[in-house]
């Protein structure tokens, strides 16, 4: 029996956009349990992105309601994000700032400063193979390398949450096995991972659990094994992701 | 929240220095920008006083009052006089010609006889004056073939180039209407002379009675002269000073395009300080465009044959109203960042605004010589405040309590500015 604590809870919750016809999220209800590494996968506009946004605090939901560690954004905005790590899809970097310079003012905005910062951002550095590059400028850097620097970005106050929008995408194999091992090793030290990604079979191997959102509705939530039994005639996720959505494309507009 | 905010300002101050490009736009620019305007309208003020207009003169008279006017054309220094082209004399059709191409500004024909039927007819009407108070030599019949003989009005025609801007105009003209009214009036007191006078002594004084004189602000009675620089350098570094909105809200737009703003929102800092970093960093700079372009008025500007930017003791209540000037144009940069999706949307919208801003703030044009509504909406431009205190500083010699309302408008500009900002910010991630 697991005993670990749900660290999200998620219930009933709608996010519309403006202009938008539809809900993006659409009456979600989701736990997630503490130290899970929790996939979220979905096509391309199944609402994956909406709702990590929501867990980030980036936007407000429509309807509904959430709380991160028992503490929900109305009334504690500033401690929820004290306690989650946040790897956006996009390089959310500064070009022009050398690595060491990036994240030595993203660390700063987590209030970590002075020495241990330094010395954070050195072991990060030196963890995910880019110390000697520490003084180049982002705008050198391959998009593998700038993965890797987006992630320290969001790990470096060691978070209690860690959300990672597609980590991996467009990165060589060698970066995301480097990649997928530090989050492995951030997992075990205790970090909670939310994880969203198109790569299934690195989702299969990495996630313990996993939730199929489509439409802003999750379609089935278990662990890859538990998902790929329950599902007739799947060999690994990808079937199981096909049987679920369809096979129709889903150009995200 | 201290190191996060010395963090951000650091963080500005890196990104400013690895962008040469920016850098140029932030301090070459406006150096460019006030040398450049400053010679020009200097220029245009030596125009009147130093060097010297060509004008074509026509003169048809060849007598007395042609000789006059080519006499006090000389005298003005404002004209040159020319009466052929290319070897050619000049006629009144040739003139006309070459001014209406732009050859030449202004082109004046004095027409034949002029000096002769001027004579004749103050001459006729000095007469008619005399015989009416009986003065005259009644004893004599008049003449047959000295009737009144009917003169026929004279005109001085004047050619302008089309080209010609209106004050230049209107100037030219009221200077020649001055000269032709001295030499008639010249000329009466001449006749009288001549029909009254007894002897080579003169009955008139010939100098005009009222004369005028322009009494300007004196401290420790010391007279202060304007001149051209110190009205410009405050006006144009007040335009400068405003065109940090164009980075500045370049800079917040690629935030928002690189995906560091979402990390930013995603981070236990309040935007505030994010604001305030970007806030203190774009002051520091405001304050050094002032002072550059300060040192450039007060050294580079002798140098350039242009009168020296003297900001008699009056430097730190410039900085003031620099900073707080500083402060409003930092406001609508922050907002115009916030609200534009692009730079394409940010940049073209900033520059002209702050030429706008610049129109109706009085920067060009004098707020006084502005239609009434336009005098109106001229108060609710930032630059008109800034530039009034600045004025009020170094032209009026206003003390600190006297600057404290244009100060104060500064400010709830930035204030207003930066809230507006936040709740718009606040609003869009409502989305």
């Amino acid at each position: 029996m697991n005993s670990n604590k749900n660290i999200i809870q998620i219930n009933q919750l709608f996010k519309q956009y403006k202009e938008a016809d539809y809900f993006s999220v659409n009456n979600l209800n989701l736990s997630i349990e503490e130290k899970e590494i929790y996939g979220l996968l979905g096509p391309n506009g199944a609402g994956k992105t909406t709702l990590i946004s929501m867990l980030c605090g980036i936007i407000k939901p429509t309807s509904g309601n959430f709380s991160i560690n028992n503490l929900t954004y109305e009334k504690n905005a500033f401690e929820i994000k004290k306690t989650i790590g946040v790897v956006p899809q996009e390089y959310a970097l500064y070009p022009t700032l050398t690595a060491r310079e990036n994240l030595l003012y993203f660390g700063s905005m987590y209030g970590l400063k002075g020495k241990i910062l330094k010395e954070k951002v050195t072991l990060a550095l030196d963890q995910l193979g880019l110390l000697k590059f520490a003084d180049k400028k982002i705008e050198t850097f391959s998009g593998g390398m700038k993965r890797r620097i987006n992630l320290i970005a969001g790990i470096l106050h060691e978070p209690l949450i860690l959300f990672l929008d597609e980590p991996t995408v467009g990165v060589d194999v060698q970066s995301k096995n480097v990649i997928i091992d530090y989050l492995r090793e951030l997992n075990a030290k205790g970090t909670t991972i939310i994880y969203t990604s198109h790569h299934l079979t690195e989702a299969q191997d990495f996630c313990t659990k996993i939730a199929i959102i489509d439409r802003g509705t999750i379609y089935a939530e278990g662990t890859p094994s538990e998902l790929i039994q329950s599902t007739t005639g799947a060999h690994n996720l990808e079937d199981v992701f096909i049987s679920l959505t369809g096979k129709e494309l889903r150009d995200d507009v | 929240m201290m190191y996060k905010l010395w963090m951000s300002v650091y963080k500005e101050f890196l990104l400013l220095k690895r962008d040469f490009g920016g850098l140029i736009i932030l301090f070459v620019m406006p150096l460019v920008l006030i040398i450049t305007i400053t010679l020009i309208q200097d220029s245009t003020f030596r125009t009147v006083t130093e060097s010297k207009i060509p004008v074509v003169l026509i003169d048809n008279d060849k007598d007395e009052i042609s000789k006059s006017v080519i006499e006090n054309l000389n005298k003005s220094g404002q004209f040159e006089i020319v009466s052929s082209l290319d070897g050619k004399n000049l006629t009144e059709n040739s003139a006309k010609e070459a001014v209406f191409k732009g050859k030449f500004q202004l082109a004046i024909i004095i027409p034949e006889n002029l000096s002769k039927d001027l004579q004749l007819k103050v001459n006729q009407n000095v007469d008619k004056i005399i015989s009416n108070f009986g003065i005259g030599d009644l004893s004599e019949e008049p003449k047959k073939d000295s009737l009144p003989q009917i003169i026929n009005k004279k005109e001085v025609r004047l050619y302008f180039d089309p080209a010609t801007q209106a004050t230049f105009k209107s100037n030219v003209k009221s200077s020649i209407d001055k000269m032709i009214s001295q030499i008639e009036t010249k000329s009466i007191y001449a006749t009288f002379q001549e029909q009254l006078g007894e002897g080579e002594e003169p009955i008139f004084e010939q100098e005009s009675f009222i004369t005028f004189k322009e009494i300007v602000p004196t401290v420790d009675n010391k007279e202060i002269l304007p001149n051209s620089v110190q009205h410009n350098v405050p006006a144009w570094t007040l335009f400068a000073i405003f065109f940090i909105i164009v980075p500045l809200s370049i800079n917040i737009v690629k935030e928002k395009g690189q995906g560091t703003q979402i990390r930013l929102l995603t981070n236990p800092v309040p935007y505030s300080i994010v604001i305030a970093g970007k806030t203190i960093t774009y002051l520091v700079i405001c304050m050094i465009q002032f002072y550059l372009m300060v040192l450039v008025g007060m050294y580079l500007f002798p140098y350039l044959s242009l009168p020296t930017l003297d900001l008699d003791g009056k430097f730190f209540l410039m900085s003031v109203v620099a900073l707080f000037s500083g402060l409003a144009a930092i406001g609508f940069g922050i907002l115009l960042g916030t609200i534009a999706k692009t730079q394409e949307q940010s940049a073209p919208f900033g520059a002209t605004s702050v030429v706008i801003l610049a129109a109706i703030g009085g920067v060009w044009v004098p707020v006084f010589a502005m239609p009434k509504v336009m005098q109106v909406i001229s108060h609710i431009s930032p630059m008109n405040w800034g530039l009034n205190a600045f004025y009020d500083v170094l032209l009026r010699k206003a003390d600190a309590v006297e600057i404290l309302p244009e100060i104060f408008l500064l400010l709830l500009f930035f204030i207003i500015t930066i809230f507006i900002a936040i709740q718009y910010d606040k609003k869009k991630r409502a989305v």
